[in-house]
């Protein structure tokens, strides 16, 4: 245990994700014998993170401004919703450039065991978005786990009745990859989703 | 498939061990409790990542050792593989293949194939059902290892369910609705993904079930001496309410629907999933009688060895042999279904038997020879 200051910095570090003790211990130390001026600007993107950053009204991704930089631009198609559980998954699939619409940020999954259920997601959000009639495909982007497979079913359930397209990203093999390098669970489920050529 | 060197740092009650040995039968002798059993167990781990006598980590590692270290030279079609394991208790186990670290130990489950019989198997006759279960999913994923993702899934779609009856059934004892208010608004889309695991699971069951009936059969014919027939059939009875069960995934979806629809009152009343495969059983029968309650200790013991061999079998017809390891078992037997065993396994391609009395063995099975002392283990006469 260290005195006063260095061991309160020592303690939040170490709250944060994926910082054990011993490097929430070296980056504090890291952070004692830094520039005044290198501090000085961690700090203030720390307050601004807080102050700025908010979520976009329409589509619940992080933005700074009413709206997301997504949800403003006009290039976009106003015909399909993509949906997926955190803002990091939306900077994923941007990052493909296939996917020319909007999203619409969950903010989790469905997951009893943390007491998650429908009503802690943005799902009704998402149903208003919906019944504007414009949306003629959702495509359900949740984690390809069992938490993310019971939310997609679940909103699947809801929307088709609306007669709005419905569908699921594809799991299988990574691309680029060797096929004897794939683990047998991945592998299995690509084997039972093959498709004809 | 044979094992040609163990290798042991700090597991149980080895400081360091070094045994080589050779294809076909070998028999390990020593006195009760200097680790005979220790040296297979070792084995068993590289080959399942768990022990069978223990469910902890822990108990393996040496006292006053931080870490276990098994280092296997597998022999497969003339190819030598080596295959390394730190066990590290309360932490991910770390495993190399060859000479290259692998990413989760997992991988290196099917690298050698094994089938353990153990004085612990009794349980499979005697004990609870899921002792019957693990049986019958560990050799589904040992035939086919796509089926430890089903499992896993599966696993995790009951303990989510669960949850969620749980918290409306407390919802429901303190009346009102004041915070976590027991929504079941989502119980439908666990019914339907439970139905649809649960459906994959039980179809791998049964087809392994039917594939295992004639092998448990003939092993344990062989090793009473045509005492009864003992038959293998599955139990289903949580989601089927009675006949034989002759369904496709499909099918069997279907019914798991139907019967978690019916459940519903009372699963909500209870707060836990009553229906599914988690609930399911195999029921051993010999003659007409059911042999949980009615067989003797003997024959309890030798349906146990039949299930243990029939797995043997049943691995070694459709592809790769495994070792046969028989922990302890030749003490337990009369002369006649020893010498009976001998014959059926003395044709592996390796048989490591155990035991404390070296006459228990029969003549067949008397090969290369291990002798456990104090803490060490030696080669020869």
């Amino acid at each position: 245990m260290f005195e006063g200051a260095i061991q309160d910095l020592i303690d939040e570090l170490g709250r944060l994700p994926g910082i054990g003790p011993k490097s929430a211990q070296r980056l504090a130390f890291h952070l004692l014998q830094a520039d005044d001026a290198d501090v000085a600007r961690l700090v203030s993107a720390l307050q601004r993170v807080k102050e700025l950053v908010r979520f976009c009204a329409t589509c619940f991704n992080v933005a700074e401004s009413e709206e997301c930089r997504i949800c403003r631009d006009p290039r976009r198609s106003d015909e399909s919703i993509c949906v997926v559980e955190e803002p990091k998954d939306v900077v994923a699939i941007e990052r493909t450039g296939e996917f020319r619409g909007r999203y619409h940020v969950l903010g989790g999954a469905i997951n009893p065991l943390e007491g998650v259920g429908p009503d802690n997601l943005r799902i009704r959000e998402l149903m208003a978005r919906l019944a504007s009639g414009e949306i003629k495909e959702l495509i359900l982007a949740t984690d390809p786990n069992t938490e993310g497979e019971a939310t997609a079913t679940y909103l699947a359930l809801l929307v088709k009745p609306m007669g709005i397209a419905v569908t699921r990203l594809a799991s299988g093999l990574p691309v680029g990859g060797d096929l004897e390098y794939a683990d047998e669970i991945t592998l299995g489920r690509a084997f039972e989703g093959r498709r004809a050529v | 498939m044979y094992v040609r060197r163990l290798e042991l740092t700090d597991f149980r009650s080895y400081s360091r061990a070094e045994i080589d040995l050779d294809p076909g039968p070998s028999v390990i002798v020593g006195p009760n409790g200097y680790g005979k059993t220790n040296l297979v167990e070792a084995m068993g781990y590289v080959a399942t990542l768990s022990s069978h006598r223990v469910s902890s980590d822990q108990p393996l590692v040496r006292v006053g050792a931080e870490r276990a270290i098994v280092r296997c030279a597998i022999v497969h079609d003339e190819r030598e593989l080596l295959v390394e394991l730190e066990i590290v208790p309360g932490k991910a186990n770390r495993a190399r293949l060859g000479r290259a670290p692998v990413t989760r130990a997992r991988d290196i489950v099917g690298a050698l194939r094994l089938v353990l019989f153990a004085p612990e198997d009794l349980a499979l006759v005697r004990g609870d059902p899921a002792e019957r279960r693990r049986y019958l999913d560990d050799l589904l994923v040992q035939r086919q290892p796509r089926y430890a993702g089903v499992r896993a899934d599966y696993e995790r779609i009951l303990k989510q369910r669960n949850a969620l009856l749980r918290t409306a059934y407390l919802a429901r004892k303190v009346g009102g609705t004041g915070g976590r208010t027991g929504d079941l608004s989502t119980l439908d889309v666990w019914d339907s993904h439970l139905a649809q695991h649960g459906a994959d699971l039980i179809a791998g069951r049964l087809d392994l079930c039917a594939a295992l009936g004639t092998h448990v059969a003939k092993a344990y014919d062989a090793v009473s001496a045509g005492r009864g027939e003992a038959r293998v059939g599955y139990d289903a009875r949580s989601w089927l309410e009675s006949g034989q069960v002759s369904l496709d995934r499909v099918a069997i979806a279907e019914r798991l629907g139907e019967a978690l629809s019916a459940a519903r009152p009372s699963e909500v009343e209870r707060g836990v999933t009553l229906v599914g495969p988690h609930r399911d059983d195999i029921t051993l029968t010999l003659g007409e009688m059911p042999a949980k309650g009615y067989a003797s200790h003997g024959e309890s013991w030798s349906l146990a060895l039949a299930l243990r061999l029939a797995a043997f079998e049943l691995l070694r017809g459709e592809g790769i042999e495994p070792v046969l390891v028989l922990d302890d078992v030749f003490a337990e037997l009369d002369t006649g279904r020893r010498d009976r065993l001998a014959e059926m396994v003395a044709a592996a391609s390796q048989v490591l038997v155990t035991c404390a009395v070296e006459a228990d063995v029969p003549r067949l099975l008397a090969g290369e020879r291990y002798v456990v002392g104090e803490g060490e283990v030696r080669r020869g006469r």
